[in-house]
C-alpha cells in the first residue's frame, strides 16, 4: 500500500488564534483558515508520519469521526492545501528542517 | 523651457520624511501643491529620490496598471505615467514620469509600505478620523461606507484619510498611533495632518439603525489582512505584515459597525 506523507513548507506566515489557524502563502499572498480537525493534520504534518496515521492516531482520537470519514477529509485538505504550495505532499518521508518545515 | 538647476521638497508622512529632487523646477511647486502640510518638513530626510520629467509620448503605455517587483533590496515600480527603482537599502532612488502631481503616490505609498513594514506598521484601506484625541478607523470594501462616515464626522473632528490610513506601533509597544495622509478617496482632499492613538477598527455596513459587535479575532485577521495595502509578492514582506496585523489585533479592539447614514452614528463611536 502507497503511503501518503505530507510537511508543512516554510514559505509560509501562520498564526493560531483560538481553535482555528490562519496561513497566509509567502508566495501568492492567498489567505487560509483552518478548522479544527485540519489544525489536527496540520499540526502533525511532519513529514515523516503518513497521512492515515494521523487520521487513525490523532484525528479519530481527538475528534467524533470515522476513520473512512476523517481520512475522506484529510485527502481533501491536503489537496486543496498542496495546490497552492502550504503543505509538500510525497509517497516518501519528507526532509524538514529543525522547526518541521520545508524550506 | 525648463530650468536645469535642481528644486527639491521634502515630504513628511507619518514622521517618515521623504525628499523629492528633480532638475525640472516645474514639479516642485506641483508637488507642494499637492501634498499641501505634508510638504515642506524640516525633518531629516530618510528616503531620497531624483525625478527626471519626461513628455508623456515618452512612456510606452500611458494607461497601464502598477506593477511592483523586488530583486534583492533593489525595487523596481512601473504605471502608465511613471517608472520607478528604488533601493531599500541606500534608501535611494530615481522617478522618471510625467509633468504630474499624482505619480508620485504611487511611489510613496510602496516606499511607505515597506518602511511600515519593518516596524509593525502598515497601511489599511481605511478612512480614520480623530476626535477627542483618540483615532478611530473604518474599513470595508469600496461601497461600505468610509467616505460617508468620514463626511459625517462632527465639526471637532479631524479626518486623517478617507482612503489609506496610516498606522504605526507605538514607541512603548502599547498601542498604535493612526496619521493623517495626503492619500484621499472620493472626498478629494488630503487628510489633516495630524495623529493620535487608535481607539478602535470598524468594519463598515450600512444598516436601518446604529450598532456594533466585537469580530472574532480569526475573522479580525482576515478582513484585516485582506485590506492591508502591500504591493509586492516578497516573502519576507509577508510575514513581516502577517505578524504586525497579528500583534495589531492583540492592542486594538476590531468591531462590525452597521450605520444609518446619519451624524448620530457619532454618538456611538465616540
Amino acid at each position: 500500500m502507497t503511503q501518503t506523507y505530507i510537511a508543512r513548507s516554510a514559505r509560509i506566515a501562520a498564526r493560531q488564534l483560538g481553535d482555528e489557524m490562519m496561513i497566509m502563502s509567502a508566495v501568492d499572498s492567498k489567505f487560509f483558515t483552518l478548522n479544527p480537525v485540519a489544525v489536527t493534520v496540520w499540526l502533525a504534518a511532519d513529514g515523516k508520519t503518513p497521512l492515515h496515521e494521523i487520521v487513525t492516531g490523532r484525528v479519530c482520537q481527538e475528534f467524533e469521526v470515522s476513520p473512512e470519514e476523517a481520512l475522506r477529509d484529510a485527502e481533501a485538505f491536503v489537496s486543496d492545501l498542496s495546490e497552492h504550495g502550504i503543505l509538500l505532499v510525497s509517497d516518501q518521508p519528507i526532509a524538514t528542517n529543525a522547526a518541521g518545515y520545508v524550506e | 523651457m525648463n530650468s536645469t538647476m535642481a528644486a527639491e521638497v521634502v515630504v513628511e508622512i507619518g514622521g517618515i520624511a521623504v525628499l523629492l529632487r528633480s532638475e525640472d523646477a516645474r514639479l516642485i511647486p506641483l508637488l507642494e501643491s499637492r501634498f499641501g502640510t505634508f510638504a515642506g518638513s524640516g525633518r531629516e530626510p530618510g528616503y531620497e529620490f531624483e525625478i527626471t520629467v519626461i513628455d508623456g509620448a515618452a512612456l510606452a503605455d500611458p494607461d497601464a496598471d502598477v506593477s511592483v517587483t523586488a530583486e534583492g533590496s533593489l525595487w523596481r515600480m512601473e504605471r502608465g505615467d511613471f517608472r520607478a527603482e528604488w533601493d531599500s537599502r541606500t534608501r535611494q532612488g530615481r522617478i522618471t514620469q510625467t509633468l504630474t502631481p499624482y505619480a508620485i503616490d504611487s511611489v510613496l505609498r510602496i516606499v511607505h509600505s515597506l518602511a511600515l513594514a519593518q516596524e509593525g506598521g502598515f497601511l489599511l484601506h481605511a478612512a480614520s478620523v480623530v476626535r477627542n484625541g483618540k483615532a478611530f478607523l473604518f474599513s470595508g470594501v469600496s461601497t461600505a461606507g468610509k467616505t460617508t462616515i468620514s463626511r459625517l464626522a462632527p465639526p471637532d473632528a479631524s479626518v486623517l484619510t478617507d482612503e489609506a490610513s496610516y498606522i504605526r506601533r507605538m514607541g512603548d509597544g502599547n498601542g498604535y498611533v493612526a496619521y493623517g495622509t495626503p492619500f484621499a478617496g472620493e472626498m478629494g482632499t488630503p487628510g489633516v495632518n495630524t495623529s493620535g492613538p487608535i481607539e478602535a477598527l470598524y468594519f463598515l455596513g450600512k444598516g436601518d439603525s446604529n450598532h456594533f459587535e466585537e469580530i472574532p479575532r480569526a475573522e479580525a485577521l482576515r478582513m484585516l489582512m485582506r485590506n492591508i495595502l502591500f504591493f509586492a509578492r516578497d516573502e519576507e514582506l509577508v510575514n513581516r505584515v502577517f505578524a504586525g496585523a497579528c500583534a495589531f489585533l492583540e492592542r486594538v479592539p476590531v468591531r462590525r459597525l452597521n450605520f444609518y447614514p446619519d451624524e448620530r452614528v457619532w454618538d456611538l463611536i465616540g
